[in-house]
């Protein structure tokens, strides 16, 4: 018997603990480089994906060139490895057909931010229901090592021997000034987080932008270990709580407060400021998600870390179901006889 | 005096005004109502690519040309026989095709001094005695309008905007048409604006009116209508039977559709007309840009859908990375490129026949891509099905080839009964123990479909090349040099599945003529003209041009001389020379406007007359 397409867009729930982690690894070697951020992503994915009770083969992962964009073949579950900065547009073009599916979007900095912009605006403005992870190396690796739309100005790589003159992106701003709905930032040296920022990405409904840093040891090794190293973490960067005030600081004895639109450290220690005079957090003001995502490279901040934004809209391809479902009640299923008779047609008998 | 009445066998008729004037609307009306009558009608717009350019300008003018008769008419006309223009300026642009005691419709209203200006005349054409070779009536539309609206207080602006519709009214006289048609198009545009409506059909028999009233003055004509083969017909362009043929093609594949595409002349309406489908459950993306117009369909292509993009030249040259990757993933995909002229921006609303060889040669790497082209624009329907066809039956992305001229021009379409059309039904995998994501069909060599959502068939593809059968990323030199082969062969293989390519007149001698494409039209008319004179001349006309059929070369070794018309500087010539090591012969015609018959017949007859011309 012939299988229809409508056989296989079933919706199938499985419990929780069919899987192990195990059941989403593959028998092939992963050929990323030894101490490459790429690893923890891959674990974490992998150790997340049993929980989402989703069946495994409901879950494709697509993805462009790059380092990053080998992903898909170190995973068991469908995998799309296309070109250069397309992901995104086959991606859309996937969950928009298929909604029932769980699409996921390996990337990296260069093949998203650069080759891949447009489609990235445009993804994040529809708001498709998809979890782009985007690898962030501030390096083009897999063409050995020139600088990305990441990279930091003054950054010495093969094609600024003298030092990066462009401005950097900054992902996060530039993903929530397209519309992107979730919006977060994570980094490749703590599994648990990167496993809460998955979970919370898939639970998202609507476009999920991930950015993680993640070290690429060749070509720009220690990038960030200003931010994710244990020395200086607590120092350098403030985790972002839904509800919660913005306190950092090996002691928690530094908080963050708004002077005007404007984000300043202020310290507890000598009694002028308490934790009660500190921004709270809040997913859903996209504001304030602004002025947060905007202390990325300011260095009189620490650099934010977490969930910037989550807030519900409907997604696209809901939007282009909910349509085609209003039209076709209005005006009947579609009848391909009259429509290819049109409204002025004549006989010849 | 009587009424006096002739009799015609064919007639070109070309409503010229300005953008603003509704020629396309009017000129559409008459070859609907031709066409419902039972004339053979071929049709073409001809408008600026300024969407409202200076009003009264040289540049400005939009036309509307109609060609029908009681005989099959297979081209838009080469000489016009009725010109109906509503300024200076349409008549300036347009007179040097009227031909000699041609009729020539004017508003004299539009023949003002500012008007004149603008058409650069020095002095009235329609008064000093230039036009004494045509038959000319002049009529100041927009003031009879005035008189005949004056009681229903709408607008000067909205009166003047009724013109078109007289002029109209009138022609329906003067061809002795029918007048419903129109009325119940009126009728249903204007529901909501009585007034409006009013008026509209006001100005219809005004100018019809205008012409009884003047019947013992003015040669009324009568063109009996075609013996067209029974069936249901309609007026279709080339878009749109390319839309409903997605639809269709859709529909026998028991497949979803999905259209990604971004806007592009000439191509833009069969993305308008597809998201006017909604009820058929159509998913259209309108895309970013053309690249991910492609990429958005070789996702939903990878789901399980029938998917397209289509586009014109520039798009075409943006999806050309994408085109590729269809080609090593080996996933069904219709990509129709209505082709313009070119290079770069070109002539954005004018044909060409110049994609030939970027649909052919255009993409790095050895990657081979079926090409079919519609010749006219009810073919559009057909070619579109075959062009689905082909991608299902051998998982590839295919290239549909139509042009800006049978894109917008019309024709009438014998409506297909939907049992007539070829089952596109597919086979999706879903078998674990059996399947590989590159296990091909021994028959097509096509490789198994398998869509995310199947258990146990999880599997990974991509860009990189693949190891045979089992899909996995491999860059084994002999695995390479395997799967280019086996590609290229699953392309030539499509060749035992399409129709011969037939031969009209000789079956062999002197000269054959090749051509593909819209130039179908001027060829065969030429064709016809030439063989009622008596002279041996053959012509074959290509639909598949990747594969070609498999009795081209037989075919072409069968005449001495071989000789290509083509609105290129000679691509398929090109390709017949490399192919075939024959000589071949060209007709070249670049000038963003389609053949005339005329012109394709006095350079056969050259040939004809000339036989040691190689």
């Amino acid at each position: 018997m012939t299988t229809m397409l409508q056989d296989i867009v079933v919706k199938r729930n499985v419990p929780t603990n069919q899987y192990t982690p195990k059941d989403f690894k593959v028998d092939i070697d992963v050929r990323w480089c030894a101490g490459c951020g790429g690893y923890s992503i891959l674990s974490q994915v992998q150790r997340i994906m049993p929980e989402l009770g989703i069946p495994r083969e409901k879950i494709v992962f697509v993805s462009g060139i790059g380092c990053s964009s080998r992903f898909p073949y170190y995973i068991n579950v469908y995998g799309f490895h296309s070109i250069h900065g397309r992901a995104l547009a086959v991606a859309s073009g996937l969950k928009i057909a298929r909604p029932d599916l769980s699409v996921w979007i390996a990337t990296g900095d260069g093949d998203c931010m650069s080759i891949g912009g447009n489609h990235f605006i445009h993804a994040c403005r529809r708001n498709v229901d998809i979890n782009v992870l985007m690898f962030n190396n501030e390096v083009y690796s897999l063409t050995k090592g020139q600088y990305s739309p990441t990279s930091q100005p003054g950054q010495k790589t093969k094609t600024s021997p003298f030092g990066v003159v462009d401005d950097p992106f900054n992902p996060a701003s530039l993903a929530l000034g397209s519309g992107a709905t979730f919006v977060a930032r994570g980094y490749d040296r703590d599994p648990k987080m990167l496993q809460y920022l998955f979970e919370r990405a898939a639970a998202h409904k609507g476009i999920s932008f991930v950015e993680i840093y993640a070290n690429c040891v060749i070509f720009n090794d220690g990038a960030f270990d200003k931010y994710t190293e244990k020395e200086y973490r607590d120092d350098t960067t403030v985790w972002l709580e839904d509800g919660k005030p913005l306190i950092f600081g090996k002691n928690r004895d530094k908080g963050i407060i708004l002077d005007g639109f404007t984000p300043v450290v202020v310290s507890f220690e000598d009694g002028k400021y308490s934790p009660n005079d500190v921004i709270v957090h809040n997913e859903k003001d996209s504001i304030l998600a602004f002025i947060l995502a905007n202390m990325t490279y300011n260095p009189e901040v620490p650099r934010p870390i977490g969930v910037f934004q989550s807030i519900d809209k409907p997604s696209y391809e809901e939007k282009v179901e909910n349509q085609i479902e209003e039209v076709t009640k209005k005006l009947g299923e579609g009848d391909i006889n009259k429509l290819m008779r049109g409204e002025d047609f004549w006989t010849i008998d | 005096m009587s009424k006096k009445v002739e009799h015609l066998d064919k007639v070109t008729i070309r409503f010229a005004g300005d953008s603003g004037d509704g020629m396309q609307l009017v000129g559409t009306q008459f070859s609907n109502t031709a066409g419902t009558v039972g004339n053979s009608v071929n049709t073409f717009p001809d408008y600026p690519s300024e969407i409202r350019a200076p009003e009264g300008t040289l540049y400005g003018v939009s036309a509307y040309q109609i060609h029908f008769g009681s005989k099959k008419v297979n081209t838009i006309g080469d000489k016009i026989d009725v010109l109906v223009c509503m300024n200076a300026s349409s008549l300036k642009v347009n007179l040097p095709n009227v031909r000699e005691r041609g009729i020539i419709i004017a508003n004299t209203a539009g023949f003002g001094e500012k008007n004149l200006k603008l058409a650069k005349y020095e002095t009235n054409p329609l008064e000093d005695g230039s036009l004494s070779k045509y038959q000319l009536i002049k009529i100041n539309m927009s003031e009879m309008m005035k008189q005949e609206l004056a009681d229903l207080g709408i607008s000067p602006k909205a009166v003047e905007r009724t013109k078109n519709i007289f002029a109209l009214g009138f022609v329906y006289w003067l061809f002795n048409r029918p007048l419903d048609l129109t009325e119940k198009w009126l009728k249903e545009k204007f529901a909501n604006k009585p007034q409006i409506l009013e008026a509209n059909l006001r100005a219809l028999r005004a100018g019809y009116n205008y012409g009884a009233a003047r019947q013992e003055m003015i040669v009324q004509y009568n063109v009996h209508h075609a013996d067209l083969p029974k069936g249901t017909y309609r007026n279709i362009t080339g878009n749109e039977a390319c839309a409903i043929g997605l639809v269709a093609a859709a529909t026998k594949a028991k497949l979803p559709l999905f259209l990604g595409s971004y806007p592009i002349t000439p191509a833009t309406e069969i993305l308008h007309f597809i998201s006017g489908y909604k009820q058929f459950g159509v998913k259209v993306l309108q895309a970013e840009d053309e690249i991910a117009g492609i990429c958005s369909a070789i996702g939903a292509s990878y789901g399980g859908y029938l998917a397209a993009t289509t586009t014109s030249g520039p798009g075409l040259s943006l999806k050309v990375e994408a085109l590729g990757l269809a080609v090593i993933l080996e996933l069904p995909l219709v990509v129709i490129d209505v082709q313009r002229a070119g290079p770069s921006t070109g002539l954005p609303t004018k044909p060409e026949q110049s994609d030939l060889n970027i649909a052919y040669y255009g993409r790095h790497g050895e990657a081979p891509i079926p090409i079919v082209a519609a010749s006219g624009a009810a073919d559009c329907f057909a070619m579109t099905i075959e062009a689905a066809r082909i991608a299902l039956k051998y998982m590839t992305p295919v290239i549909l080839l139509s042009d800006g001229y049978m894109a917008q021009g019309t024709e009438p379409w014998r409506i297909p009964d939907m049992s007539e059309l070829p089952d596109l039904s597919v086979n999706f995998a879903t078998d674990p123990e059996t399947f590989k994501p590159y296990r091909r069909d021994p028959e097509t060599l096509a490789r198994m479909w398998a869509v995310p959502g199947t258990p146990n068939l999880e599997h990974r593809i991509g860009g990189l090349e693949k190891e045979d059968i089992t899909g996995l990323v491999s860059h084994d030199p002999l695995n390479h040099q395997k799967m280019v082969e086996l590609r290229q062969k699953k392309i030539d293989g499509i060749v035992n599945d399409i129709p011969l390519a037939e031969v009209e007149g000789e079956q062999s001698g002197d000269l054959l003529v090749v051509a593909w494409g819209s130039v179908y039209g001027p060829v065969k008319t030429a064709f016809d003209s030439l063989r009622e004179q008596g002279h041996k001349i053959s012509y074959t006309h290509l639909k598949y041009i990747r594969p070609f059929p498999k009795n081209l070369g037989e075919i072409l070794s069968r005449f001495e001389r071989i000789v290509v018309p083509e609105m290129n500087m000679g691509q398929l010539a090109d390709l017949l020379q490399s192919k075939f090591l024959r000589p071949v012969l060209r007709i070249n015609k670049v000038q963003g406007m389609p053949f005339k018959a005329k012109e394709i017949e006095t350079k056969l007859l050259e040939l004809l007359n000339n036989k040691g011309d190689k």
